[in-house]
């Protein structure tokens, strides 16, 4: 038998690893609140399900979009011909003015250095054939998107040198950090070509303050590498501090030299469009935009879905209502889930932007090593029944931290999940609270019996990111 | 700074292919507004049939309008993501595809891989089935666009299978070694070759020989078989269409390793003239092949809004009947007119039963027997006549004087435009000595048709027939 390529038969795609388990255990099994109310719960999928209405109210007054109405028919010719790869004019006008928007109109994007391509997934391998040669490599900060490893690397076969930020300072990007990967890097005999940066950063749900980003700008015009800035979830930040992109930096530091700034964006997250691929490469280099629009042959948006979101995107009311209240419902959501884990103990990584919390879940390891938290994971999937992603996953350097997203379900199954936290929290503690704190339980009933609405109308009572001083968690390991 | 990818020109964007594009960019002909433009046909597009999609999108709505029964699915769609892709869709191409078959093979849609377009399924299957400095053999002349999608990013070369006018460019086994030689010689493995089935730029169908001796020689060699069969709708006329799969399983091949060695990639771009909506796929027999090709299709997967639309289209079994039917026949009677109009000129083709185009004989109209003469004949005819068509040397002809000229992306009128501008371009020709090889073929000609003439005198014994 013919051997088939090193890229088909090897392990790049990254699927063969054991956080798939959790995938499995859900697929077998899928939560249905009626069919099957005991199956796991799917948190391990980064997705926004929180304003379909919104898209829905839109499309039904607007069918000329979907091409459906006897006006948009007449134009269905014209639009399942359209192949250029400079992709429809009005397509990247009104990406780049949602860019603008979501960026509180701090910077304007040139639609004409929009290129488009297979969704993110798309963009970053596009981008890294654009930058890098088989061999070369990028630095990446971690915790970052397991996929990474597969859409940066597998077929263009260049390598990723991890930048450690901890939880000692919040897993801060440091200059020190960058240099140690950059040094690291050289001794590996590895030609670094450029930096990663996810922001706002998946799987923290944080963003990147200005004077990290300063820092970031000036340690690759230094080194003269490339920045590549996934700012896929720029619109799904919720609350103060406000984002700041990449794009925006570079208008105040003259010094900087464009031609090493790259931004990846999609309408997957922001938008909850993820199976519309719109993925979009914007590089400030005239020559990366050259051959990334040559290689966008190889995942072109299709034209049936340009059509649909230029038509969308280019309504100024629908896109300045959507952003207000996608954040107003991503907020609402965020900050019910934090408190809620709050009161059984559970605390996160302040955040404030991404479709997902930073649960830290240290104090439940057995011991502080990988093995324990995968053990601990395998318990959250077989026993809570929830589907979370283990840090290890994100090649994070610290056991004991999961991603758990939430805005990719409705209301009631939210609070079967937090149902189920509460119950294993419960049973936990049980086994370790002496029995003479027992009697704290029946106070401990009654914040756990607050419901969404009481939460919303009084707000102000404790940080949501805080295990309860009165948890009997807390107390037990102290 | 960049990458040796982004700084080279394997990409192919300096070819004379795509010059001819830029050119008409600049100048592009319109009935009304610009009637001295240049006429696009360089662009291989099926414009013939879109009133029998519109006529079947005003009677379904909810397709285009992303709803099912009058409900709303934007949601689900939205969400949908899954490069297995959506099982609806995939089953009807399944059925489609073997539909334009005839219905004489059945496909399977679990070995159907979904990808970005032709473009994207080519450059796939080759990730999949080859490393960087392997080589790939591909008849001439090929799709120009090959040498992008097969090379740049995977690092595959390609060795070109020498095919001449001498036998209509069939492929041959003894032209099949050669190339294996060479590759040889250059310290290449061969891993597979591609063919082109029905071939762009030849517009013909591979013989059911052509298709047993390839077969063979990729036993012999323990290579793979790609068959590109993005054209397999097109096909208008007799032979008619035998795919690579039918052609092994008519062999009873399917219990060998050679049937998991071949793999055909297709689109719905060329049959159903939707190339906007970015719909490719590789159907392959090999695990391996799927495995690795789903996981890569992720790179390129199909929006599920089109995926939706076109599950509905293809589940309309009338329609998928009429439209081919029509299709067809609307193709033949295009070329039909492309060929008579040129024959007019005195300008032969070579006889094709399939595609979006003539492979055209101008041979007679060089300066020279040269690539040189060839390139000079093209941007005569390009700025001079104003028809933009795609030159021999592009497709990697070997022999120069050939061009393909694309008839099923204009209208009806156009093309009469374009037929009237070739005529007056070869009588232009004929009374300026421009092609002087020309007038002498064309004497020489005549003198054979006056001796054939003289040798029937002497040998019928009918004087009024010969007088006719």
């Amino acid at each position: 038998m013919v051997a088939m390529s090193k890229i088909a038969t090897g392990n790049g795609h990254g699927e063969n690893s054991p956080y798939f388990d959790g995938w499995k255990a859900y697929e077998t099994n899928p939560f249905h609140p009626t069919e099957r109310p005991n199956g796991v719960i799917q948190m391990g999928l980064a997705e926004n399900q929180l304003c379909f209405d919104f898209f829905q109210k839109w499309l039904m007054k607007h069918p000329e979009a979907s091409l459906c109405s006897p006006e948009g028919v007449r134009k269905f010719k014209e639009t399942a011909l359209f192949q250029d790869y400079h992709g429809m004019p009005e397509f990247r006008k009104a990406v780049a003015k949602f860019m603008g928007k979501v960026r509180g109109d701090r910077v304007k994007f040139d639609p004409d250095r929009i290129v488009m391509s297979g969704g993110a997934t798309g963009a970053h391998e596009m981008v890294t054939f654009c930058l890098a040669d088989p061999g070369e490599a990028f630095l990446v900060p971690t915790p970052y998107y397991p996929g990474f490893d597969r859409d940066l690397r597998w077929r263009t076969r260049v390598e990723l040198v991890p930048v450690d930020c901890e939880s000692s300072n919040n897993f801060k990007i440091t200059r020190t950090a960058l240099e140690a990967a950059y040094e690291q890097a050289q001794a590996a005999n590895l030609r670094v070509k450029g930096l990663l940066i996810t922001n706002p950063s998946n799987p923290l749900g944080t963003i990147l303050d200005r004077e990290t980003l300063k820092s970031i700008v000036s340690f690759i015009n230094e080194k003269n590498i490339h920045l590549i800035g996934d700012e896929i979830y720029s619109a799904t930040v919720f609350m103060e501090p406000e984002f700041v992109s990449i794009s925006e930096i570079i208008e105040e530091d003259i010094e900087c030299n464009r031609d090493l700034i790259h931004i990846v964006y999609s309408l997957s997250k922001d938008m909850g469009l993820p199976g519309f691929r719109v993925g979009i490469v914007y590089s400030y280099n005239d020559a990366v935009v050259s051959c990334a629009r040559k290689m966008s042959s190889f995942g072109l948006v299709s034209s049936q879905t340009q059509h649909l979101i230029a038509s969308m995107l280019s309504d100024d009311d629908f896109v300045e209502s959507f952003i207000v209240e996608s954040k107003e419902r991503l907020f609402k959501r965020h900050k019910y889930f934090t408190w809620s884990l709050s009161q059984v103990g559970i605390g996160s990584l302040q955040s404030n932007a991404g479709l997902f919390i930073w649960m830290d879940l240290r104090k439940l390891l057995k011991e502080k090593t990988f093995k324990a938290e995968m053990d601990l994971w395998q318990v959250i999937i077989k026993e809570v029944k929830l589907n979370v992603s283990p840090g290890s996953s994100f090649h994070c350097q610290e056991p004991g931290w999961f991603r758990v997203c939430f805005a990719n379900m409705d209301d009631n199954t939210v609070e079967v999940a937090l149902m189920r936290i509460r119950t294993f929290m419960l049973k936990n503690n049980e086994a370790m609270v002496p029995r003479s704190k027992l009697c704290r339980r029946s106070s401990l009933k009654l914040s756990l019996s607050r419901r969404k609405d009481d939460f919303i109308t009084s707000p102000g009572i404790m940080s949501p990111h805080s295990p309860l001083p009165t948890s009997p968690l807390v107390r037990a390991r102290t | 700074m960049l990458s040796t990818k982004a700084s080279c020109s394997s990409h192919g964007q300096d070819s004379s292919y795509f010059l001819g594009w830029q050119v008409y960019e600049k100048n592009p002909f319109d009935e009304v507004v610009n009637p001295t433009g240049i006429i696009q046909m360089g662009l291989a597009e099926n414009q013939l049939s879109f009133d029998l999609v519109e006529s079947w999108l005003r009677k379904n709505p909810d397709a285009m309008g992303l709803k099912k029964d009058g409900e709303s699915v934007f949601r689900e769609l939205a969400l949908f993501q899954d490069y297995h892709g959506l099982p609806a869709f995939k089953n009807e191409l399944v059925e489609y595809m073997a539909k334009i078959r005839g219905n004489k093979v059945k496909f399977e849609p679990k070995n159907l891989v979904l990808a970005a377009g032709a473009t994207s399924a080519n450059e796939t299957l080759i990730f999949c089935l080859a490393n960087p400095g392997d080589a790939l053999l591909l008849p001439t002349p090929y799709y120009p666009a090959f040498d992008r999608d097969l090379k740049w990013r995977t690092g595959v070369e390609i060795v070109p299978v020498h095919c001449s006018s001498s036998n209509g460019f069939r492929v041959t086994r003894l032209a099949l070694e050669e190339a294996y030689q060479r590759a040889q010689k250059l310290n290449l493995k061969v891993k597979g070759v591609l063919i082109t089935n029905p071939s762009n730029p030849l517009g013909t169908t591979m013989t059911r020989d052509e298709l047993n001796q390839l077969i063979t020689f990729a036993i012999a060699k323990n290579i793979h078989v790609i068959s590109d069969e993005v054209f397999s709708g097109t096909v208008f006329d007799f032979p008619g269409f035998i795919s690579i799969i039918e052609a092994a399983r008519d062999r009873n091949l399917e219990s060998t390793d050679v049937w998991s060695r071949i793999h055909i990639v297709y689109s719905l771009s060329k049959d159903l003239g939707l190339p906007g909506f970015r719909v490719g796929m590789i159907y392959s027999k090999n695990e391996t092949v799927i495995s690795a090709a789903t996981k890569m299709s992720s790179f390129g997967l199909v929006s599920s809004q089109t995926q939706y639309l076109l599950s509905n289209m293809l589940a309309n079994k009338k329609f998928t009947s009429k439209y081919m039917k029509e299709n067809q026949k609307r193709l033949k009677k295009r070329k039909e007119m492309l060929v008579s109009g040129l024959k007019k000129a005195g300008i032969e083709c070579l006889k094709g039963n399939a595609g979006l185009f003539c492979w055209v004989d101008m041979r007679h109209l060089l300066s020279s027997n040269t690539f040189e003469a060839e390139t000079e004949l093209w941007k005569k005819i390009l700025y001079e006549v104003g028809l933009n068509i795609s030159p021999g040397a592009s497709c990697h002809c070997t022999e120069p004087g050939w061009f393909r000229v694309c008839f099923a992306n204009m209208s009806h009128e156009t093309l009469q435009v374009a037929m009237q501008r070739i005529k007056d371009f070869a009588e232009r020709s004929s009374c300026s000595g421009i092609g002087k090889s020309y007038q002498q073929n064309m004497s020489s000609f005549r003198r054979k048709l006056l001796t054939s003439n003289w040798v029937r005198k002497l040998s019928s014994s009918d004087r009024d027939e010969q007088e006719r």
